[in-house]
Parts: C-alpha cells; sequence; structure tokens
C-alpha cells in the first residue's frame, strides 16, 4: 500500500510539475498576474508529494518490503540502519527519485528566498525548473520506476553494492547532486533573463548566490567521492579520471569559470553573453554527465545498470534541454548589449584569460572522455585514453591559470597599467621563484623539477595574496578596524576568495608531492616479520578472522614504528567478505597525518598464515582534501556575504524600473 | 548576418555531439572485438580435470564443429550459464568442451555432479596460461570453432537463452552442414 502511495505521489508530482512549467511562464508573458502567482503553490506542492514519494521509498527500505522490485534488488534485513536508508540513492531508480527531490528541494528554496525579485522573473525561473523537473519526472516514471512491485516477492534482498556501504558513500551523492541540480538554478535564471531579454547586474547580482551555493555542494562532493575511492578502493589512489569523475570535474570547472564572470557581470556590467553561456554550459554538463553515467555509452566503474531506452529517454531530454536554451541563446544573446568598457589589461581581462582556461580545459576533458566513443562511433577501432592524457592537460594549463590567479585579486578593474602590477607584485615574483628553484634542488628528496614547479605556483598564490591583504588593511586602522572589516559588506566575497585561492595552493602541493614521492611496495609477510619503508618499519603481527554486522573479514595488524623504535600506529586493514554479494572487499587501515598518510592494505592470503600486503607511504596526501574543503569554504562564505541580501533589497526599493524592464523586457526586445 | 552565426557555435557543436552520443547508444562499449576469430585456435594440451593422468588438447577438438567453454566455479555468471549449455547439450550434436580456468579441482568436480555435465570433456587450466593464449579476460567465454579449427564466433559473458536460440544454434548449424 505504502509504495503505491509513493508512486502515486510521484504522479501528483508530475502533474504540478506540468502546472508550473507552463502556467506561471505563460502568465509572466501576457501580463496575467493570477496566472504568475501560482509558481510559488505549485513550486511548494511538487516538493511535498517528492518528499512523500522519497519518504514511502525510505519506508519500504527500513520494513525490508522486498515486493519492491528496488527494494529487493538493493535491500536486505542485515543492513545496518544508515545503509538501509543510503541505499535508497544506492542505484539508478532511487538515486533518480533523490535527484527530483533535491531540483524540488532548490525550487523551493529560489521560491522562498527571492520575495525580493519581480514576481515575473521569480515565475520564469520556476517555470524553467518546472521544465527540467517534468523530463526527469517523466523519466522515472516511465522507464526506471522505484516503486515497482515483484511477484512473488523475495525472503531476502539481493544487498546493497558493499562499496557503498560505507559513510563517505552514503554522503558523496547527495552532496554532489546538490551541486549538479543546484546549477540549473543559474541556468533557470539565465533563461528567464534570456526569455526577457535583458542580462544585467541584477541579473548577476540574484544568480550569483545561488550559484556560489551550488558550486560549495558540488566542489564538497567531489572531495568526499576522492577521499572515499582513496581509504575504499584499497590502492591509495584518489582521482581515475573515470568518465564518471570526469562527468563531476567538468561541470564544476565550468562552474567556477561562471562565479568568476558572474562577479564580472555583478561589478561592471560586463562579459553579459559569455556569462549567460557559462550558466547554460555547466547545467547541460551536469546532464551530460547524468546521461553518460546511465546510458551504458562509456564503461566506468560507476555505471549503473545500462539500457539502451533509458539512454535514448536521456538523449531526447538533453536534445530539448540543452538544444533549446542554446537556440535560445543563439537568438537572444546577439541583442544584449556589450555592456561597461574596458582596457586591453586590467582585471576583467584578467578574469577573462582565467575562464578561457577553465573552458578549455573542460574542452580537453570532454574529449579525452569522449573519445573512445568518438572512436568507435567513426569505426577507427578501439582507443583508450587515461592518465597520461589527462594529466599532461593539466601539466600544462595549469600554471597559466594560477599566474593569473595571483593577479587577478591585485589588479584594477577597468585599466590597469601593467608596470605597477609588476611591481606590486615583484616581491610575490621572488617569492615563488626563489623558493620554486630552491626545491627544485637536489638538497630535498633528491630534488624534482615537479616539486620545484609546484612550489613556486603555490608560493605565487600565497604571496599574492598577502599583498592583497596588506593593501585591503591599509585603509583599516589597526586591529579593530580589521575586525570590523569581516563583518562589512562585500567582505564575505573577499575573505571567501582568499580561502578558496589558499585552498588551491593546497591543492597544488598535495598533488605534486604525493604524485612524485609516494612509496609503495608489496610484499609477502610472514607473522613477525618486518619491513622498512620510507623510513619506517613495518612489523605485520599475523591476520585473524573477524566479524561485522553483514560480513565476514580477515583483519590483519600491522604495527609501525619510526626511526627511532617509537610506535607510531597500529593498523588494522580488512578483507571483507559480505554475506550476500561475496565480492571480496577490502578496507585499508590509515594512519592519517598532516605530513603523510601511511597506508596499507590486505591482499590474499598466501597459506601458514602468510599474506600478501601493500605498503605505501603518502606524503601531504591530505592536502589534496584540504585544499578541496578550503575552496568550498572559500565559497560558502562568498555566498553568504551581506551585500547580496542588502543589495537586493536597495534594488527593488530604489529602482524599481531598472526591475520591471528584466520583467516586461519580453516584448521590448 | 555573421554576426548572429557566432551564436550559433555552441548549438553546432552540442548537434555534433549528440550525432556521436546517438551512435554511441548502439555501440557496446564492453566488446572487444577478439583477434583469433578468422583465425586457427590456438595450441594447447593440459590435463584433463576428471582424469590428471589423461590430457585433452587441440587436436581432440579438430575435424568437428566444436564449443570450447571457457568457466571456474568462483565465476557467478557462469552458474547463471550453466543451464543454458545444458540445453546446448541437449538441442544439439555438437562437442561442448570446456576450459576450467584458474580454479581448483574438487569444487570444479562437485560443480559437475550437482549442477550437470555439458562437456564432453574438460581442460584443467589451473595457472590460466591457456587461457591467456586464447585472450581470456574473464569467464566466462565461449568461443565456437568449425571443421578446419578456425574461431568463428566469440561470446563474451554469459550465453543466454536468447544468444543460444538466434545466435550459437544457427552458426553451429551452419558449420556443421559445410564440409
Amino acid at each position: 500500500m505504502i509504495p503505491e502511495l509513493g508512486n502515486f505521489a510521484l504522479i501528483l508530482a508530475l502533474c504540478l510539475a506540468v502546472v508550473l512549467a507552463t502556467v506561471p511562464m505563460i502568465g509572466s508573458l501576457n501580463n496575467t498576474p493570477g496566472w504568475v502567482a501560482l509558481a510559488r503553490p505549485a513550486a511548494l506542492g511538487q516538493f511535498t508529494f517528492l518528499l512523500i514519494s522519497f519518504a514511502c521509498l525510505v519506508n519500504a527500505f527500513l520494513v525490508n518490503d522486498f515486493s519492491v522490485l528496488y527494494v529487493a534488488q538493493h535491500g536486505n534485513t542485515q543492513l545496518p540502519l544508515i545503509y538501509k536508508i543510503s541505499a535508497v540513492w544506492g542505484a539508478h531508480e532511487g538515486s533518480l527519485l533523490l535527484w527530483a527531490l533535491i531540483l524540488g528541494t532548490w525550487t523551493v528554496a529560489v521560491s522562498l528566498f527571492s520575495r525580493k525579485l519581480p514576481a515575473e522573473v521569480l515565475a520564469r525561473v520556476l517555470s524553467v525548473m518546472g521544465m527540467v523537473s517534468i523530463g526527469f519526472l517523466c523519466f522515472m516514471l516511465f522507464t526506471s520506476n522505484p516503486f515497482e512491485r515483484i511477484y512473488p516477492a523475495p525472503l531476502e534482498g539481493g544487498d546493497l553494492n558493499p562499496l557503498l556501504q560505507d559513510f563517505g558513500l552514503a554522503i558523496h551523492p547527495p552532496m554532489l547532486y546538490m551541486g549538479y541540480v543546484g546549477l540549473s538554478v543559474a541556468f533557470s535564471f539565465a533563461i528567464a533573463a534570456l526569455i526577457g531579454g535583458k542580462l544585467d547586474a541584477a541579473w548577476a547580482r540574484w544568480s550569483r548566490p545561488w550559484t556560489l551555493i551550488a558550486w560549495v555542494f558540488l566542489t564538497i562532493g567531489i572531495t568526499l567521492g576522492s577521499w572515499w575511492a582513496y581509504y575504499e578502493l584499497g590502492w591509495g589512489g584518489w582521482w581515475f579520471w573515470d568518465p564518471v569523475e570526469n562527468a563531476s570535474f567538468m561541470p564544476w570547472l565550468v562552474a567556477t569559470a561562471l562565479i568568476h564572470s558572474l562577479a564580472v557581470t555583478e561589478k561592471r556590467g560586463a562579459f553579459k553573453r559569455w556569462t549567460v553561456l557559462l550558466a547554460l554550459l555547466a547545467f547541460s554538463l551536469s546532464l551530460l554527465g547524468t546521461f553518460l553515467v546511465r546510458s551504458g555509452v562509456l564503461t566506468s566503474v560507476h555505471s549503473f545498470a545500462a539500457d539502451p531506452a533509458r539512454g535514448l529517454f536521456i538523449l531526447v531530454f538533453l536534445c530539448i534541454v540543452i538544444g533549446g536554451s542554446l537556440m535560445l541563446y543563439a537568438w537572444r544573446a546577439p541583442d544584449v548589449s556589450s555592456g561597461g568598457k574596458f582596457d586591453m589589461f586590467c582585471r576583467e581581462t584578467l578574469l577573462l584569460g582565467n575562464n578561457v582556461l577553465l573552458v578549455v580545459i573542460t574542452a580537453f576533458i570532454l574529449l579525452g572522455t569522449l573519445a573512445p566513443l568518438i572512436y568507435e562511433a567513426m569505426g577507427w577501432g578501439k582507443i583508450s585514453v587515461g592518465f597520461p592524457w589527462f594529466t599532461a592537460m593539466f601539466v600544462i594549463f595549469t600554471p597559466f591559470l594560477v599566474i593569473l590567479m595571483g593577479m587577478g585579486p591585485l589588479a584594477r578593474w577597468k585599466k590597469q597599467h601593467p608596470g605597477d602590477l609588476a611591481r606590486q607584485l615583484r616581491m610575490a615574483l621572488l617569492v615563488s621563484i626563489g623558493g620554486g628553484v630552491l626545491l627544485a634542488l637536489p638538497l630535498f628528496h633528491g630534488g624534482s623539477i615537479w616539486v620545484g614547479l609546484a612550489v613556486a605556483l603555490s608560493l605565487w598564490i600565497v604571496s599574492s595574496l598577502v599583498l592583497s591583504l596588506r593593501q585591503r588593511f591599509r585603509y583599516r586602522k589597526g586591529l579593530a578596524g580589521i575586525l570590523k572589516d569581516f563583518g562589512a559588506r562585500g567582505s564575505g566575497s573577499y575573505y571567501g576568495m582568499v580561502i578558496a585561492h589558499l585552498g588551491v595552493a593546497f591543492f597544488i602541493i598535495g598533488v605534486t608531492l604525493v604524485t612524485q614521492f609516494d612509496v609503495e611496495q608489496d610484499i609477502r609477510m610472514s607473522p613477525g616479520q618486518t619491513v622498512e619503508l620510507a623510513g619506517h618499519t613495518f612489523r605485520f603481527e599475523g591476520a585473524r578472522a573477524v566479524k561485522g554486522p553483514n560480513y565476514r573479514a580477515d583483519q590483519g595488524t600491522i604495527r609501525v614504528f619510526n626511526q627511532d623504535g617509537q610506535e607510531v600506529a597500529i593498523l588494522r586493514p580488512e578483507k571483507r567478505t559480505y554475506t550476500v554479494q561475496t565480492r571480496p572487499m577490502t578496507e585499508a587501515g590509515i594512519d592519517a597525518g598532516f605530513m603523510r598518510d601511511i597506508y596499507v592494505s590486505l591482499g590474499e592470503t598466501l597459506g601458514n598464515g602468510d599474506w600478501s600486503l601493500r605498503l605505501y607511504y603518502k606524503p601531504f596526501v591530505r592536502w589534496i582534501w584540504l585544499g578541496g574543503l578550503l575552496i568550498g569554504l572559500g565559497g560558502l562564505l562568498a555566498a553568504v556575504d551581506r551585500r547580496y541580501r542588502m543589495a537586493t533589497e536597495r534594488k527593488t526599493v530604489a529602482t524599481p524600473s531598472a526591475t520591471e524592464q528584466l520583467a516586461t523586457g519580453s516584448r521590448s526586445g | 548576418m555573421t554576426r548572429y552565426l557566432r551564436y550559433l557555435v555552441p548549438l553546432a557543436i552540442f548537434f555534433i555531439l549528440v550525432a556521436f552520443l546517438y551512435r554511441g547508444l548502439s555501440l557496446d562499449p564492453k566488446r572487444v572485438p577478439s583477434p583469433l576469430v578468422g583465425k586457427p585456435m590456438p595450441e594447447f594440451t593440459l590435463p584433463r580435470l576428471k582424469d590428471p593422468a589423461a590430457t585433452l588438447s587441440d587436436s581432440d577438438l579438430r575435424g568437428k564443429v566444436s564449443v570450447l567453454n571457457i568457466w571456474a566455479t568462483w565465476c557467478v555468471s557462469c552458474r547463471a550459464e550453466h543451464s543454458v549449455l545444458l540445453q546446448l547439450a541437449r538441442e544439439s550434436t555438437v562437442d561442448i568442451y570446456g576450459l576450467n580456468y584458474k580454479d581448483e579441482r574438487t569444487p570444479a568436480l562437485q560443480w559437475l555432479q550437482q549442477l550437470g555435465d555439458p562437456y564432453v570433456a574438460n581442460a584443467f587450466d589451473a595457472d590460466g596460461r591457456t587461457g591467456i593464449d586464447w585472450g581470456v579476460y574473464g569467464a566466462p567465454e565461449t568461443f565456437i570453432m568449425d571443421k578446419q579449427g578456425i574461431v568463428r564466433h566469440k561470446h563474451i559473458g554469459p550465453l543466454s537463452v536468447d544468444d543460444l536460440n538466434n545466435t550459437i544454434l544457427p552458426l553451429i548449424a551452419e558449420l556443421q552442414a559445410t564440409p
């Protein structure tokens, strides 16, 4: 009964999405306030029914209702409570429901927190989100219904994939989806503005905080995914350039370009067409990611069960959403005024440079991801694109990106004398080149040119940030003045920028040091045997059988000592066999540290208590995720900047004409 | 006019992309064409599963249409496939040989006893060397050879009843009809 309620709620949500997608939009075009006013209640209704539907599916997992096919496939009575809940989004159908619920949540959030927006604009934004929602709800109801029943119901469920029975992966998909779907807000704002025919600073100011929040979720989601892969897959990798990872990384890159470009549009009124295109692209790429994951056109470790019918459905949906929006763009963009004038060299051009680089990197990743498909479609045979391609691309483009990143915050808007900027930055240049050269010398770990480059780039970011902070504090009197500045308007975005850029510096150091200096060893060890690795002594104490709630495991014990013979850590890596899905799983033993991780994973038993073990020493690997978290934190600070709340209030009160124009511009444009 | 064309570029790129994605839907990324198809089968001599003293070699498979099925007891899809192999043995006169791949003898013999034995004989490939010669990268895989010992077909993954009726049985009948 309850699953039927869930299905019914899903159908009602679809009906409300259809109302939301049509009525307010039409009302906004022919000026019918009653129709426009329907946007908010429709959004709220859709959300409510999605929530009911989602709750029904959660309930089906909690009560082990194996008459529901999806629960029978992915649930199990032995699953711990938290994984019964996370199993809801552990596979295709349920994760789509989560997608739809999150989209509903964003829609309601926009309707609640944008009360200052002119009603027509809000109606259009919500309508566009409703259109996206229709696509996903139809997809679910017609090809992937999570409430489908089976008869006779099995006695026990097929269990959640053991890989997903982990806390990191329980929260990784919701975070990532919050990011993907959050980009639909920026997308809808862009479409609404294109329909209205007026893209201006107000539009940028409205969509900026939403874009930032979505971007923060995406950042955290990707960081979590990388961290999870590191400790769960058992071979110490943190990024694989897998199609699905790329599918999350591409929208992130474009969204990164978008938040920078939005800043220019908001502050200077420039780059409007470019910004709107980025807003369309960011969400388009997250939809494309969905297609790649769920259609089975590419092989990936993350692939959901592939089904050509589903693939075709999403492809048609992509054509309508992306094709339609780009068509609208081609039609409306030429009439958008080009906005603020600026010189050849100024903060605008530096930001444009970073934008172009980010988009070029995205294009290369897209090409690398789709290369196997393109090759086969053209009949050129098989190809596999892996680490060398992607790594080379990053090594080539990142330095330019970082150089611009250092210059951007110090450069002036509109007009910047290159000589002045060079004078300001000469200390930063000296520090970074000096530091880089020093570390490239053979004094440190035998010297590595790559480490020198990474250190130089990171120092460049940090020292230019210090210079920028000094410049900012010069006009604030004393410590009190500086503290007061933290709460001022516009401070959130500034300090957010500082923290996020600092995160990039951490990230670069982490990535480079761990790729250059990590040490690993595959070894057969008998109980009591010791082995030396990277200045540490590892002693294998043997393995014993342990029992978990729904698995059995062999658990090894490894004691790690430093050079002075002091014990640093006791690691207990496990080799688990889950009761239902008997695939063996590794659970690495990790001693985490700020400067290094020690990582041990248990291989195969070789008889007589001997085991094959993999030992890793990973310097600075934490800095990768620390960088990711700092980047996310920076974005969060920027998103909660007081300016957005105050500015929107002032704008609507002081210049109603400007916003009205945006709303009614469809007829004049 | 050129002013407007510029703004069509993203749309044009998108449609090229869609063309590839559409094509991609009808391709199977997991399909790896076997270089063996159309070539003589690799030579091998291995101990038999049931009688370790006796051997099974490629010459046993020659001179008639034969099927070689790669399987193992650790392979879950092989269990799913097993009933299809039994059906093939019932419905066709073809000789099915097995390559017991990276497996242990005792559980393998138990498996045949419990699930039924569709094979004429099984080669026991404990270290998987012969599997490498055949380009095996996962069990189950199934090869069909003609009377001259040329590999005519390779099936990756478990055989389904549809595969059997639509591909395997017609091919065997055709090969058996040709001299």
